[in-house]
């Protein structure tokens, strides 16, 4: 099995190079640099203090966003779940604000926030709280109201009932919401930063655009790209091991 | 309308009044918004005199290019993928990470390759929805019951009888969501290629009248866009739960 | 109902009967199936060596524990699935693993389709023949009364009841009239009083087609009414213990099952079974 994990791995980004070098020979270096020419660049990046600041800057606005949707996206959501008639009124609601594109409220944002860390936060809360919300109610809905029943009839209080049974039952499709919330708030952090920040990954990605790096621009895209892949991979682990667990006890 | 719909209504215009009043009274400057009848009135007025209908019509052409390509594409290939179990274990985690990067940072390559004009939109509108619908095309596939197949396989179908016939309609509750996130996702990248780069379209004309101070035509404009969106992906999304039910045949 | 009985399964068994009247329509030799591995699930050997002959215009009745390898056995017959080992014969050809025309399947779950009217589903199958639209229409029409869902015809399968949509999936195999009709727990969402009426209404579906039914029930009353021979199986691996011969006259009707013979029928599948049900149990 683990085995077998790894070459798909494997296959996966001998595939990805050799896509991407094809591209690379089809348009030429300066549209398209090849992966050699990036991994080169990314490596000399990697070493350069100003690349690592913005990462920081990057980070810690991340930070600030993610827990400002998770919290807040597990707070909206179990408030309403818990009420059959606000769940109702709300699901519609929650689903329209995340199909909304977000990219568009760039200047209001701006405009309410100023230039800097507290717009990029909010962008990527913006991005990230409805998925986590969306999620945590269905599976707040969803669970067999067996549960419930049972936990009444234990004489459980409320939030004895929430913390031991609530949670835990709602818990596989909490983690896929926390993992869908999570690609969705690094989105919305680094479009913040492209678009309200004067430092971060996402500014350099803008500033590597306006000054035509293509270089630069392949590099950082690379180096989101793989640890939004970790980070996420890790997660899917997770929630696989939960969906399987609940699916066994069902 | 049901309970609930009453009562989502009364929040919206609540929620529009609230804002109304704060604008009118001085608590949000007139800077940072415009009250949202004045945004109307705004939006009312440049669509009477045409100023915008170029732009919104670029748009709007490009967006539906996008995810008619993304929804095609994003189809077959969720089909090809489907049938291929060992290519779709080796591809899960680029799509599981997919949406974590924003992909519309290559649209300045593809500027460069193909100029500034339509095709770089459309291309890279088309490449931020393609995975939705092949996620969903998938999910599908998944949800098809296997008495479905066995169905088509007694009734002497075809492979591609089968497919039209059987599975494609078998599929339409997973297809049309993933019509819905096509389109909230090309319209992102549609409208975040024409902030970074164009000459023309609502995104190039909001990015201006941001830059320009110029609030009515930015928030006419923001509401347009808010609002054509939300239409459609909420349409999209009674139509999906309309046939999830009938579907399901409770 | 002369739209049912004009099949070409008459004219078949009379060639049949030119050929040589012996000849089984059904015959399986040997057959075995063991589903492999797959990941961490074990391979499952469902069905132990078996044999079969059906004769033409017979009705079988397949009876077993739950799990015992009662669909896996239609599904190889009905050409949905190749056998491990073995062979099978329908009209004296060889099926292998693609169901071969003139065989139609009622399966175990539904498998009505939930995008089309109920007339258009039974319509499906006949539309993938060359027939004109009249004789199509004449003949769904035909079977939806007799199925009586003919005031439904205009309903979406999602507005039926269980029972309704199981009739539905019989309506639309029936209206190709097929020679070999595999039908898996068909009655099984319907209420005792409708299971029996439906199994009048198949009985003379039956006699007027002359086709051959092979039908898989968990209803030990519903084999003793309907089969000629009822086959019943063992726990999985599933093999048949005993083919009882029930021995009613082609003409029967439901009302059969207050006959003493009836009660000695089902006292003797029991008896067979209640030991295969247990091991059934516990292998769980
Ligand atoms: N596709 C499959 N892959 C692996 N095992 C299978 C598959 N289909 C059936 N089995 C196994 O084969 C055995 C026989 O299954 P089958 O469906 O034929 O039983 P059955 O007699 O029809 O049961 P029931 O009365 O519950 O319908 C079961 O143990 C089942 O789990
Ligand atoms: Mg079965």
């Amino acid at each position: 099995m683990m085995k077998h994990r790894a070459i798909d791995y494997v296959l996966l980004v001998v595939g990805l190079l050799v896509v991407w070098q094809i591209c690379h020979e089809l348009v030429g270096e300066y549209a398209l640099t090849s992966p050699l020419a990036t991994f080169a660049y990314a490596a000399k990046e990697l070493g350069d203090a100003h690349f690592w600041n913005n990462a920081g800057a990057s980070a810690l606005a991340l930070l600030y966003a993610l827990i400002i949707a998770m919290v807040g996206g597990l707070a909206i959501g179990l408030a309403l779940g818990l009420n059959r008639l606000a769940g109702d009124v709300a699901d519609p609601m929650l689903i329209t604000l995340f199909s909304v594109p977000k990219v568009t409220l760039y200047p209001v944002i701006l405009l309410v926030f100023g230039l800097g860390l507290s717009a990029k936060v909010a962008f990527g809360a913006l991005h990230g709280i409805f998925p986590v919300a969306i999620f945590t109610l269905n599976g707040i809905r969803k669970i067999n109201p067996i549960y419930v029943k049972a936990s009444r009839s234990l004489n459980l209080s409320r939030s004895r009932t929430i913390f031991t049974v609530l949670l835990p039952a709602a818990l596989p499709e909490i983690v896929s919401g926390l993992r869908v919330g999570f690609a969705a708030t690094i989105l919305g952090t680094l479009i913040g930063e492209m678009f309200a920040a004067t430092e971060g990954l996402g500014f350099m990605l803008i500033k590597a655009i306006d000054e035509n790096n293509v270089e630069l621009l392949m590099s950082l895209t690379l180096f989101l790209f793989l640890v939004a892949a970790t980070a996420n991979g890790i997660l899917l682990a997770i929630d696989h091991r939960l969906h399987r667990r609940s699916a066994a006890a069902a | 309308m049901s309970k609930a719909g009453w009562i989502r209504l009364v929040i919206v215009i609540a929620f529009f009044g609230a804002l109304e009043i704060m604008c009118r009274i001085g608590w949000i400057d007139r800077l940072t918004m415009i009250p949202p009848t004045e945004m109307a009135e705004a939006l009312w007025s440049m669509l009477l005199a045409g100023s915008i209908t170029e732009d919104v019509l670029y748009s709007l052409r490009n967006t539906v290019a996008a995810v008619a390509l993304s929804v095609l594409a994003g189809f077959v290939c969720g089909v090809i993928v489907h049938a291929l179990p060992r290519l779709r274990r080796i591809l899960d985690p680029l799509f599981a990470s997919y949406y974590a990067v924003p992909v519309f940072v290559f649209y300045p390559l593809l500027v460069v390759i193909f100029g500034i004009n339509a095709t770089p939109l459309i291309l890279i509108g088309a490449m931020f929805g393609i995975v939705a619908m092949l996620i969903s095309t998938l999910t599908g596939l998944d949800r098809v019951p296997r008495v479905m197949f066995k169905s088509a396989r007694m009734f002497q179908l075809d492979p591609l009888r089968s497919a039209l016939l059987i599975k494609l309609p078998s599929a339409a509750p997973h297809l049309i969501t993933g019509v819905k996130l096509a389109v909230v996702y090309s319209v992102i990248a549609v409208v975040a290629g024409e902030f970074i780069l164009s000459s023309k379209g609502i995104g190039h004309r909001i990015a201006y009248a941001y830059n320009d101070f110029d609030s009515r035509t930015m928030y006419g404009l923001l509401l347009l866009l808010l609002t054509a969106v939300t239409v459609v992906t909420m349409s999209l999304h009674m139509w999906e739960h309309r046939l999830h039910s009938r579907w399901a045949k409770q | 109902m002369n739209v049912l009985s004009q099949t070409s399964a008459a004219e078949h068994s009379l060639e049949e009967g030119a050929r040589g009247a012996k000849a089984p329509h059904v015959h399986l030799k040997g057959v075995t199936r063991i589903y492999p591995a797959v990941a961490n699930n074990p391979e499952v050997h469902a069905l132990a060596s078996t044999d079969l002959d059906l004769p033409q215009g017979s009705f079988f009745s397949l009876i077993g524990p739950s799990g015992c390898g009662k669909s896996t056995l239609l599904d190889i017959v009905a050409g949905l699935a190749s056998p491990t080992e073995g062979t099978v014969m329908f009209e004296g050809k060889r099926i292998e693993g693609r169901p071969p025309e003139g065989v139609g399947v009622v399966f175990q779950e539904d498998s009505s389709f939930p995008w089309l009217t109920v007339w258009n589903n039974v319509a499906f199958g006949l539309r993938r023949k060359r027939i004109d639209k009249a004789e199509m229409a004449k003949r769904v029409d035909a079977i939806l009364a007799f199925t009586g869902l003919s005031d439904f015809a205009q309903a979406y399968p999602a507005q039926l009841s269980g029972g309704m949509r199981q009739r539905v999936c019989i309506a639309r195999t029936l209206v190709l009239q097929p020679r070999l009709i595999l039908l898996d727990e068909p009655f099984g969402a319907l209420d005792q009083q409708t299971r029996l009426l439906m199994g009048d209404e198949l009985l003379r579906i039956w006699r007027e087609t002359g086709a051959t039914i092979m039908m898989i029930t968990h209803s030990l009353d519903e084999a003793a009414m309907l089969a000629d021979h009822v086959g019943v199986m063992s726990a999985r691996p599933g093999k048949f213990i005993e083919i009882i011969e029930t021995g009613w006259p082609r003409d029967r009707t439901s009302e059969i099952v207050s006959e003493a013979r009836f009660g000695s029928i089902t006292a003797h599948m029991w008896s067979l079974l209640r030991e295969e049900s247990q091991k059934a149990m516990k292998a769980r």
